[in-house]
């Protein structure tokens, strides 16, 4: 080969390859409507996340009721689809995409709403004589919409409490789980125990790398406003934010410091396996949703627990029992020619009292609308109750919604990360950062 | 003056025209057998190189969520790219820092490597195989592998560390050695230049090293004087397609912070980008993020674009630099 040739391809896979890093993709969609007459005889798509067997089997036994029921719809189920696959598809549009969608994360209806990739469902929740105030818990209500649309609706919630290993507490001579974060610190000092130049258990790990400890969760105690009327960040100016970081910070130095913490945490089990830290009993308590009792229960683990809420801050002891608010969302894409037809279903889905126990009790999650959070029904064991009580409780807080979906929890936890490990020691100056970093993001996407 | 044509000049007159016309249909049909074989290239070029080259240009002056028509913002997302966006200038830190370190190891360590096996007396092609192996490995499987065996905590090389006394590093959980962590796994897979380099370095006459050999030459010398100016097209080719590569780095980083970090994102849990620290972010990474799964599609394309004017001044430095290492020679 002669050093010309080479060059020349050399070159030429140069241009190419630099060129193909600017390939972009095409966007175009299809039009939808609500003109399709829900009596006709039609197959709809529903995309949901759900891939473990057992929620699978149970999401095809709430479609087969809705069938049963609803004998002209016909539902085709396709699992186990992310995010990132339903915000390409809604884009793509064509025929195979979806006409119902559900996401495990309600991050993102903020843009499901206001790229108006799902429809509006007002109209159809007033068609059907549904009030979704005296429907839907607020919490739940709120992360479903975003600036008056309400384009999606809870399908199940997840309630975040206090796990608490009972073996380790009467060892340590604790009689009840702590109720107030001063309790909290002072039990998670008594429940550490240090070994050689680590830990062989840990009380309470508040490192925001840990699992589910994170400034969204841990701050819902203080219940920040996060946006005022105008869509501005109040992070800043919201005293909630600076107190839990400041709680978070003070609890993380009296353990031992970020250090030696994030050194203990980088060698623990993985969050969704048998060898959570919890589970095998090398941390005493931890923050986390209802779905880890199940898993408990169903692992050979041998800890003895129990939950409660998460504690407070103590100058607001009296409302004691809330705790953070999540769940799974479902919409109808804008794409979808058969709305009508979808709407039956995700009326079926989200209303229906009997569906959504039946659903919860299966999947071991919460159900997310009043009349299944009171049904007699829904499971009655005591650690499950714990959640569905913070789930009920009118001082429980979610994250709202925003059109860069959690682009405004990223920065406040690069913040939290900063601020543990000491690499930002001005919280104020941070925060005031942080503030306008989020407003200048959304001023992108606006 | 009047002049008076001859019938005799008419008649070479209207030869010669008929002779021009022959030869610019000819010409025309010449041209057109040429596009015709051309077709399918500038086909191709236009369709998937120009064509998404000069969109991406234009998405960059426009803000774009892929559902409603691209309204056009002059230079805002530009400006959001390098001045706002906290993200975009780690990344690029991190991308040059693995363009100039990661190329230039990959090299050193192909070229040794293909002088090792061409000179071993046995077991060469055990060493071969042993070596190009890891090549084949998918970069998932590959990146995790290499967390769980740099585990801090757990991982084998640590505890073998911890044995013999030397205080082992967190690897991918440290901002410090993250990137180094990285390295080594991108020299693991080293085998794709080992064969090149090795079927070069066969290519060098054998002569020139027993010549030089009598004129007193040593090692090095014989390294210097005679195996480099054999390799230089291997290795401007070597490089140039290691930093195009690199540029496009993704895969890797991405799946090793995000399995180190153990985080598992949900409704108040985002994915750190680049962890731990945003050592391990990568440009590539902020183009999927911010097209993709933000669909602020303007951005993304600005990001795009810094990453093809930032590949055509390596590519075009390094070739006139090759030129120079090429001159008087068969060019």
């Amino acid at each position: 080969m002669t050093h010309r040739l080479i060059r020349r391809r050399v070159a030429g896979t140069a241009v190419t390859a630099a060129l193909a890093l600017a390939l972009t993709s095409c966007f175009g969609s299809s039009k939808g409507g609500a003109s399709d007459n829900p009596d006709a005889d039609v197959t709809i798509t529903f995309w949901h996340g759900w891939s473990a067997p057992s929620e699978v089997k149970a999401i095809q036994a709430t479609i087969d009721a809705f069938e049963k029921a609803n004998p002209n719809i016909h539902v085709k189920a396709v699992g186990n689809i992310t995010d990132d696959k339903i915000n390409q598809a809604l884009r793509a549009g064509g025929p195979s995409a979806p006409d119902v969608v559900s996401s495990f994360t309600t991050d993102n209806v903020g843009e499901f709403c206001n790229s108006h990739a799902f429809v509006d469902l007002a109209p159809f929740l007033s068609k059907s004589g549904i009030d979704p105030e005296k429907t839907f818990p607020g919490p739940q209500l709120s992360y479903t919409q975003y600036n008056g649309n309400q384009c999606a609706l809870p399908l199940l919630s997840d309630a975040y409490g206090l796990y608490y290993n009972k073996d380790a507490f009467k060892a340590a001579g604790i009689s009840a789980p702590p109720k107030t974060m001063s309790e909290l610190d002072a039990d998670a000092v008594k429940l550490t125990k240090a070994s050689g130049d680590g830990y062989s258990q840990i009380g309470f790990m508040p490192d925001y790398h840990f699992y589910e400890s994170t400034i969204t969760h841990f701050g819902a105690q203080w219940a920040p406003t996060y946006f005022d009327a105008e869509g501005k960040s109040t992070v800043a100016t919201d005293p909630a934010i600076n107190s839990a970081m400041a709680w978070q910070k003070s609890l993380l130095d009296q353990l031992g410091g970020y250090d030696k913490l994030d050194k203990f945490r980088t060698s623990a089990g993985e969050e969704f396996s048998n060898n959570n830290a919890f589970m095998t009993g090398q941390v005493a308590m931890m923050i986390d949703g209802e779905w880890r009792a199940g898993m408990i229960d169903d692992s050979n683990s041998k800890v003895d627990y129990g939950v409660a809420p998460f504690p407070v801050p103590d100058d607001q002891a009296a409302q004691y029992g809330k705790g953070y608010i999540t769940g799974t969302i479902v919409g109808i894409a804008s794409t979808s020619e058969k709305q009508n037809a979808a709407w039956e279903f995700v009326k079926y889905l989200t209303t229906d009292t009997d569906a959504v126990v039946n659903f919860a009790n299966a999947i071991h999650n919460v159900p997310s609308t009043i009349a299944a959070l009171a049904s007699p029904r829904v499971s009655q064991d005591p650690n499950f109750q714990q959640f569905i009580k913070i789930a009920s409780d009118p001082n429980s807080t979610t994250t709202p919604a925003s059109p860069n979906g959690g682009d405004y929890q990223l920065v406040l936890q690069n913040l939290g990360y900063d601020y543990q490990s000491g690499k930002q020691t001005d919280l104020q100056s941070g925060l005031d950062d942080a503030a306008h970093q989020i407003d200048t993001n959304l001023a992108q996407v606006q | 003056m009047t002049v008076t044509a001859t019938p005799g000049s008419t008649s070479r007159s209207t030869a010669r025209s008929a002779r021009k016309a022959r030869q610019r249909r000819l010409r025309r049909r010449e041209r057109l057998t040429t596009l015709a074989f051309l077709s399918p290239w500038l086909l191709g070029t236009g369709l998937f190189f120009l064509y998404p080259l000069a969109t991406t240009a234009y998405l960059s002056f426009t803000r774009y969520d892929g559902f409603l028509s691209p309204t056009w913002n002059g230079l805002d997302n530009w400006r959001f790219v390098f001045q706002d966006y906290p993200f975009f200038w780690p990344a690029m830190r991190n991308t040059l820092w693995f363009v100039v370190v990661l190329v230039t190891l990959r090299i050193i360590a192909g070229l040794a490597l293909g002088m090792l096996v061409i000179h071993v007396k046995r077991g060469s092609t055990t060493l071969r195989t042993v070596f190009y192996a890891p090549f084949l490995a998918p970069p998932v499987a590959a990146t995790l592998a290499f967390v769980f065996l740099l585990n801090p905590g757990t991982g084998p090389v640590n505890t073998i560390l911890g044995h013999i006394g030397v205080t082992a590093p967190s690897w991918f959980n440290d901002p410090s050695w993250s990137k180094p962590a990285l390295s080594l796994l991108a020299l693991w897979g080293v085998g794709d230049l080992m064969v090149i380099f090795m079927a070069a370095l066969l290519d060098v006459p054998r002569e020139l090293y027993e010549a030089s050999a009598l004129d007193g030459a040593g090692a090095v010398n014989r390294f210097r004087h005679v195996t480099l100016p054999h390799l230089r097209p291997i290795l401007l080719f070597a490089v140039i397609t290691g930093v195009i590569a690199t540029m496009q780095y993704y895969t890797e980083p991405i799946v090793a912070g995000q399995v180190a970090s153990g985080q598992i994102a949900g409704s108040g849990n985002q994915f750190e980008p680049g962890y731990p620290g945003g050592s391990t972010l990568t440009l590539p990474q902020l183009v999927y993020n911010l097209g993709f799964q933000r669909f602020n599609i303007g951005a993304a394309c600005v990001i795009a674009m810094v990453l093809f004017v930032l590949s055509m001044v390596f590519a075009a430095f390094l070739m006139r630099r090759g030129s120079g290492f090429l001159a008087g020679e068969d060019l």
